[in-house]
């Protein structure tokens, strides 16, 4: 227990970093590096594309069946969202198709 | 209370309803999934005080529940959090200006409460300052809410919750769709997908992330003059990056315009 308590303070600890970072850099009048600007504007996407990938690290293609929920749940989840964008209908359709997926398919 | 007040936290919470239906659901699934992994509401409670990032929660579970390292949790927070940094920038110079609440601006700036501040246009008469308080708070107070909601319902109704941590999932695909369709530039995306997929193979699934993460960086920061054709002419700061419930944020400003 003491150490999920240590993992949410440092968790805690270095989000308000992040959000402080700008504040206490570039709070006087400083110009911003245009370094920075370019990768507020590429970074974010190449993040969560990566994140994605981080959510997919355990499946194995190598062992029996275990992958196509996450692969039939995706799929689902990219066409609703290119057909309906909207972003609750999406998460909340493809997560409870992934669920009956799993406990009672696969 | 005066008139002036309670119009401005009806206009305040008029803007900020948007996130309300986005945090609620989340915050219940990440509460669901926390309680799934064994750690009961009021962690739920705690880490949506004081941590206060949705998509950094979500991770935050799979780190608990595999007893991670600190070194390890505060270097994946820096880089997933990362993108923070590029959202204070729009606001240097208005928190700074708000007194008592600067602090607690600065701390609660989530992807949903910066596209929601960027595109609050106050009234006349109305206090923006006050009003972009309130957002942010209210903000916060339904992530809460949804967190322990979520984490109560997977305590008392013993549904089977087995697969619900494919919300993380589903969560990661939409914002890169999102993103994918608000840019013509898909390139880093792209980058970011392989470089993962490369480090996954190469490093295995328990090492790859930040590795993954910090190659990245490289690469971008390398193609810069590939990548890079508007901000190296332009000084103003652009960022491209289009929150997830942009979609629906779109109001009845003039309608409380009226009623003041």
């Amino acid at each position: 227990m003491w150490h999920s308590l240590a993992i949410i303070g440092v968790i805690a600890v270095c989000t308000i970093i992040t959000r402080a970072v700008p504040f206490l850099i570039f709070g006087g009048k400083k110009e911003v590096p245009t370094a920075v600007h370019y990768l507020g504007k590429v970074l974010p996407p190449a993040i969560m594309a990566m994140l994605v990938v981080y959510c997919l690290k355990g499946i194995s293609f190598l062992q029996g069946s275990r992958w196509i929920p996450e692969i039939l749940a995706i799929m689902l989840v990219i066409v609703l969202h290119l057909w309906k964008k909207n972003t609750l209908l999406s998460i909340g359709a493809g997560t409870i198709c992934y669920m009956i997926l799993v406990q009672f398919v696969f | 209370m005066k008139q002036k007040n309670i119009n401005e936290i009806r206009f305040a919470f008029i803007q900020s309803m948007p996130v309300m239906l986005g945090y609620l659901f989340l915050g219940m699934a990440f509460g669901l999934m926390l309680q799934d992994a064994g750690y009961r509401f009021w962690w739920a409670f705690l880490s949506s005080v004081v941590i206060y990032a949705g998509s950094m929660q979500f991770v935050l579970v799979t780190l608990l529940s595999s007893g991670a390292g600190l070194l390890y949790c505060a270097l994946m927070t820096l880089f997933i959090n990362g993108r923070h940094i590029f959202y204070g920038l729009s606001f240097l110079e208005k928190f700074r200006t708000m007194g008592r609440a600067y602090p607690y601006m600065v701390f609660s700036l989530t992807d949903e409460t910066y596209s929601v501040l960027c595109s609050l246009k106050c009234p006349p008469g109305m206090n923006e300052k006050k009003i972009s308080f309130l957002i942010s708070l209210f903000d916060q107070i339904y992530w809460i809410t949804g967190s322990v909601l979520g984490a109560i319902a997977g305590q008392l109704l013993s549904f089977n919750t087995r697969g619900i941590d494919f919300s993380m999932t589903a969560l990661f695909v939409v914002i890169v769709l999102n993103q994918w369709m608000d840019s013509k530039e898909h390139r880093p995306a792209i980058i970011g997908f392989l470089t993962g997929i490369a480090a996954l193979l190469m490093l295995g699934a328990d090492n790859f992330l930040l590795p993954a993460l910090a190659v990245t960086v490289a690469v971008l920061l390398g193609l810069r003059s590939v990548l890079d054709k508007k901000t190296v002419l332009d000084k103003k700061p652009v960022l491209d990056k289009k929150p997830i419930l942009q979609k629906k944020e779109e109001h009845t400003e003039k309608d409380e315009v009226k009623e003041v």
